[in-house]
């Protein structure tokens, strides 16, 4: 065998070793783009004020879907007003107080393994724990309280990243000022994290809205506004689902189809533009 | 200003807990609300029965455990590949500035809900699988099943759920890989493409495959998208073009409408998920402390 066989050999191996990556990362890219660009082609001309702001008629069949709306904004509302609190304070936790040790270990890991179980277990839960056992019925503030423990890993990490960026020196000399530690938390560390914790909470938010299977069984599905967080109502996510299941009327699925797109668009392009800053925050 | 001090001191602490909490009440509910179902009926006649027939007290829920697994398989072995393969891309061909942007198309892919996938997977997939995939597939078996809703469907959308995860794991421990593992085999006269395979990936692999490890559990956990699209027949398929019922879409299904022992065996179906998707993710967490380790 020569070098000029082995050479070429050598080439064409390289060429379908990287014709197959680029071929099946072109495919993952195109598969982002047809889902998206199908369900907003179809949806987008579906869309429009009515749409948005009159009551469902007809099992969602007719009219819009105000009240659905209304019931996202509730339910996610619920979820993140519990959930930010606990999960900041926690990241405040692990990276300000916890010293290393098995019980730290052992809570690190429980937060992991709460993000691993999957909707339909927090669903079953919340359905036992919350609607049942503590008698708060199918309503916005189970399906909130349920939301609140499915993003808090979330939250949680986010949050932490953001701690660990934060410069040791701005720490100690916040405390050789004679700043208490907290004092240091709450007026030095805190905000510099500020667009960390933001990406968190708008992240967590997009968790709440897209959440399905953990709301159908907490919140239930009723098509009325909301009087208070008592009551049952319906998310775009679960409303979606039943028009889809049914095959109620197409153009209002494609329509509710496409304003979660649109929102998962927003959600992800704020929270990039916002860790994008922090990402020059602390470079000088 | 001390007790002040202290006060919060044991709030954080407090908030650090809640997830502990949750993990443990999750647990002791899900298991308070099933077992009495498992202890009546019987674990093994639970797991292994053939026959899921709520309405008249038939609880086997093998054709379930088969449907989830056979889903998930058709998931990981269109996902695997796909996802090293984008890892790969993103970590060792693409540049920074491109990588950035790749890295947000797979973000984006993650922050679509399930239940719009599930939705496209009923308007444009299933319907694609009945028109062309089915006609070939007829030529071997003419008597497969001719709907679309299949373990194939559910498989695609799947594959294309678990990638994000696949993916941002195994790019992240390809990337902590020493410079030094690469240089030293550049400069030993292996190229690019032999340096990925042959020190790159195996440096790397217990990161991969805790990749892998939670892009399963997430397939066996995902509930909305496979409802929608693998037809919700609780019976041991044949052939991948068989509609199936899985275990979480049974979950959702008919929870709405169960009676009281239905429902008890519906959470006995959610003990068993329990118990898999906890096995996976300790399995996950303890290979993922290796990733660390390996590159010392």
């Amino acid at each position: 065998m020569n070098q000029i066989t082995l050479n070429s050999r050598k080439t064409t191996k390289n060429i379908i070793f990287y014709g197959i990556i680029g071929f099946m990362a072109a495919v993952t890219l195109a598969a982002l783009i047809i889902i998206i660009g199908y369900i907003l082609i179809n949806g987008l001309t579906q869309i429009n004020l009515e749409f948005l702001t009159q009551e469902p008629s007809k099992m969602g069949k007719e009219g819009g879907i105000f009240s659905v709306i209304v019931g996202t904004i509730m339910v996610t509302g619920v979820g993140i007003l519990i959930a930010t609190p606990i999960g900041i304070a926690a990241a405040i936790y692990f990276t300000e107080y916890a010293k290393k040790g098995r019980a730290v270990t052992l809570i690190r890991f429980f937060t992991e393994i709460l993000a691993g179980i999957p909707s339909i277990i927090f669903g079953l839960f919340g359905f036992a724990f919350f609607v049942i056992f503590l008698g708060l019925g199918w309503s916005v503030i189970s399906g909130g309280l349920t939301l609140a423990l499915m993003v808090l890993p979330t939250l949680i990490r986010a949050t932490e990243e953001s701690l660990k960026t934060v410069p040791m020196a701005y720490r100690e000399g916040s405390l050789s000022l004679g700043a208490t530690k907290w004092q240091t938390i709450i007026k030095v560390i805190i905000p510099c994290c500020k667009p960390g914790i933001l990406t968190g909470l708008i992240l967590g938010i997009g968790r709440a809205i897209g959440e399905t299977a953990a709301i159908m069984l907490t919140v239930g599905g009723s098509l009325r506004v909301p009087s208070s967080i008592f009551d049952s109502t319906r998310t775009m996510s679960v409303h979606l689902y039943v028009l889809a299941a049914e095959g109620l009327s197409m153009e209002k699925t494609y329509a509710t189809a496409a304003l979660l797109i649109i929102i998962v668009l927003i959600i992800n392009t704020v929270a990039n533009l916002i860790s994008g800053k922090l990402g020059g925050n602390h470079g000088n | 200003m001390k007790t002040y001090e202290k006060v919060i001191e044991k709030l954080i602490l407090l908030s650090a807990i809640v997830a502990t909490i949750s993990v443990a009440l999750i647990t002791l509910f899900i298991f308070r609300s099933g077992l009495p179902l498992l202890a009546d009926y019987g674990v093994f006649e639970f797991i292994f029965g053939t026959n899921w027939s709520p309405t008249n007290g038939s609880y086997g829920i093998l054709p379930l455990i088969v449907g989830t697994l056979a889903v998930t398989l058709g998931a990981l072995v269109i996902g695997i590949p796909t996802g090293i393969a984008c890892a790969i891309f993103l970590s060792e061909i693409l540049s920074k500035r491109w990588a950035k942007a790749f890295k947000s198309a797979i973000e984006l892919l993650a922050g679509i809900p399930s239940v719009v996938y599930g939705f496209f997977g009923l308007v444009v997939l299933v319907p694609a699988i009945r028109n062309y995939v089915l006609p070939i597939y007829q030529i071997f078996d003419p008597e497969a099943s001719a709907t679309g809703f299949s373990i194939l469907a559910g498989a695609v959308i799947l594959a294309i759920m678990i990638l994000p995860t696949i993916v941002s794991i195994s790019e992240n421990s390809i990337t902590a890989v020493p410079k030094e593992y690469k240089e030293a085999s550049l400069a030993l006269g292996a190229n690019k493409m032999e340096t990925i395979i042959k020190v790159l990936i195996p440096a790397a692999k217990s990161g991969i495959l805790s990749s892998i490890i939670l892009g399963m559990g997430r397939a066996i956990g995902e509930t909305m998208a496979v409802l929608l699209i693998t037809g919700n027949m609780a019976k041991v398929p044949g052939s991948i073009m068989d509609p199936v019922a899985t275990l979480t879409g049974t979950i959702a299904m008919e929870m709405g409408y169960a009676d009281p022992t239905h429902q008890q065996a519906l959470f006995a179906v959610g003990i068993i998920l329990f118990v898999i998707i906890m096995l996976l993710n300790i399995i996950a967490q303890v290979s993922m402390r290796g990733i660390g380790g390996n590159a010392s």
